[in-house]
């Protein structure tokens, strides 16, 4: 048989969207599915040292922070408030790790799919449209912060730095910590054609924001005037929230500001980076 | 038969801010032809084609691909066009085959389909033994042949080109233009944009000279050279920087005459009485070479430029 014939594809089953004319539309849960594949395939690719990072990274800090630091803090001080510090560090590290994780996926490869082989293209060209590339990548990336969020849970439950079962609800607590760093952070690649920002904002926003948002020591032992500057932020919210998960309680009086300023920044971010998108991909 | 009728533009303008990149252009492609758009860089061309291919939005005039307006059924236009972009848009950490079927999948199409699909297209672009390969150290041809296959995988009643060949070095672009040929024998509908006047001769039914975002003439490659050049051309060059210096000396041979900066064009109907009338005048040119006219010539006739400069 001749290959070239093939093309012409004579024998097309009449639902198919091989056929010739209208084709069925895809509806909004196929167009995520679809484009959730190519980020999984993506995924499977890189496991190996995935899977490296989400075990080891954990035992590392769980050793010296929590181990290492923790048994200083216990003997001069008897802990945190009365909580052993590896408790307390425990949902501060979470918190961080989905921050990192987040951070990471939000920064180069966007940029990769935006400017380097530009495949958010190849999406666009198919019957998709930006904001059929930002929820299905969005939610892949929720998949990385919750697996990492789990992960970094259940090894510290080993370490003995897991106080109570609500310690599963820090995994969606992560989840919104993540996103609300990431979805922001996608407005970075429609608006420049550098990656060396994201080094700046790893050294000038993530490094900091780990140190002083209560992750390894309350925000009240800083200088009054740095405070408010923890309020501002997604990550002190998360910690509040997840420490408090972490712990067994009790639910902290303003819960509902942490959970509605993490969703402002998801919701917000979402819109700004959709536009900005918009903007750079279908000019 | 308006039923024939795959896409259609009136008036069709795109600007960026103050700048008009396609200024109202009339344009209707039929089934089954192979239309190019034919014009240097900056004439308009890969707007027109991002327009057509739904990922750039009209500013006015109107434009209909199936009958569809694209800015109201996008996605049901892309799902029946294949689209093949300058830029090939491949993930290279992926293999070949990989890229096809995530493409397909992007389609919608079953993983059977996508499958079977990628079998056949591999074969159609030569690419079978490199199904498994990384795409990253495959040539340039080899990536655009993968790119017109991923084209291809949804099965398309339109494909779009945009400067197929642009950047390949000849052999390779003889390959595909052989490749797109048997698409066209096919019956598949091209569109095709280019700066390469013998790729529009080659693969184009009908095409207009785009200038400025402007067309500046239509018809088919034989129709534009009869219309707006002679038959033949005598290119004439002298030892010297400044050819305009020797118009005058030539005044009088052939029907017109065209001065560029390394040549000057005599057009004439019989190029060897031309040729013969240059030698002559013992002018002692560099050289006398007596060609075809080609779309070049139609272009510079129309512009007064040359197409790639």
């Amino acid at each position: 048989m001749d290959a070239t014939e093939t093309t012409a594809s004579t024998s097309v089953p009449e639902r198919s969207r091989l056929a010739a004319g209208p084709r069925r539309d895809l509806g909004i849960l196929e167009r995520t599915g679809v484009l959730i594949e190519y980020h999984w395939l993506l995924f499977r690719r890189t496991l190996r040292g995935v899977l490296i990072t989400r075990f080891l990274l954990p035992v590392l800090f769980l050793a010296s922070m929590g181990l290492g630091v923790g048994s200083l803090v216990d003997e001069n001080s008897g802990g945190v408030d009365g909580v052993p510090y590896l408790l307390y560090v425990v949902p501060g590290l979470v918190m961080v790790t989905a921050m990192q994780t987040a951070v990471g996926e939000s920064t180069w490869p966007v940029m990769g799919f935006v400017k380097w082989n530009q495949f958010y293209r190849a999406m666009l060209n198919a019957p998709h449209s930006v904001a059929d590339t930002l929820r299905a990548h969005w939610l892949m990336i929720a998949f990385n912060v919750a697996t990492s969020a789990l992960a970094f849970t259940l090894i510290s439950a080993l370490f003995g730095g897991v106080g109570s079962w609500w310690a599963l609800l820090g995994t969606p607590i992560a989840v919104l910590t993540g996103m609300a760093f990431s979805t922001p952070l996608f407005v970075i690649a429609a608006k420049t054609d550098t990656d060396s920002v994201y080094s700046a904002i790893f050294r000038l926003v993530v490094t900091p924001l780990m140190l002083f948002s209560g992750a390894f020591f309350p925000i009240d032992q800083l200088p009054t005037w740095m405070q408010p500057f923890a309020w501002a932020t997604p990550l002190w919210h998360g910690i509040e929230l997840g420490r408090a998960a972490f712990l067994g309680g009790p639910v902290p009086d303003l819960w509902w500001v942490h959970v509605g300023v993490l969703t402002a920044y998801i919701v917000v971010g979402a819109a700004v980076s959709r536009r900005a998108l918009r903007q750079r991909l279908v000019p | 038969m308006t039923d024939t009728v795959l896409l259609t533009a009136r008036d069709l303008t795109k600007r960026f801010g103050d700048f008009t990149a396609v200024d109202g252009i009339d344009v209707e492609v039929h089934k089954g032809e192979s239309f190019g758009f034919l014009g240097p860089n900056g004439a308009g061309k890969s707007s027109t084609m991002r327009m057509i291919g739904g990922v750039s939005p009209v500013t006015s005039g109107e434009l209909s691909i199936f009958g569809l307006d694209p800015a109201t059924h996008g996605p049901q236009i892309r799902a029946r066009l294949g689209n093949c972009p300058q830029k090939d848009l491949l993930d290279e950490e992926l293999s070949v085959q990989e890229n096809l079927w995530v493409y397909g999948r992007f389609f919608g199409l079953s993983r059977k389909e996508v499958r079977e699909r990628a079998t056949e297209l591999l074969e159609f672009a030569q690419l079978s033994e490199r199904r498994g390969d990384k795409v990253e150290p495959l040539s340039g041809g080899m990536k655009r042949r993968l790119v017109i296959a991923r084209s291809l995988i949804n099965n398309p009643e339109l494909l779009l080109l945009d400067e197929p060949t642009t950047g390949l070095d000849p052999q390779a672009r003889h390959v595909l233009w052989d490749r797109l040929f048997r698409l066209k024998r096919q019956g598949v509908t091209l569109i095709i944009t280019t700066h390469y006047m013998d790729e529009a001769e080659q693969l184009c039914d009908r095409l207009v000279v785009m200038d400025k975002g402007r067309i500046a003439a239509e018809g088919s490659p034989r129709d534009l050279i009869v219309r707006y050049s002679t038959r033949e051309v005598v290119e004439v060059r002298f030892d010297t920087d400044d050819h305009s210096a020797h118009a005058d000396s030539l005044g009088g041979i052939g029907e017109r005459m065209e001065v560029l900066p390394d040549r000057i064009l005599l057009y004439a109907d019989d190029g060897d009485a031309a040729g013969s009338a240059v030698h002559s005048r013992e002018l002692a040119p560099l050289s006398v070479l007596v060609r075809r006219s080609t779309l070049e010539d139609v272009f510079l006739h129309l512009t007064g430029r040359t197409l790639v400069d």
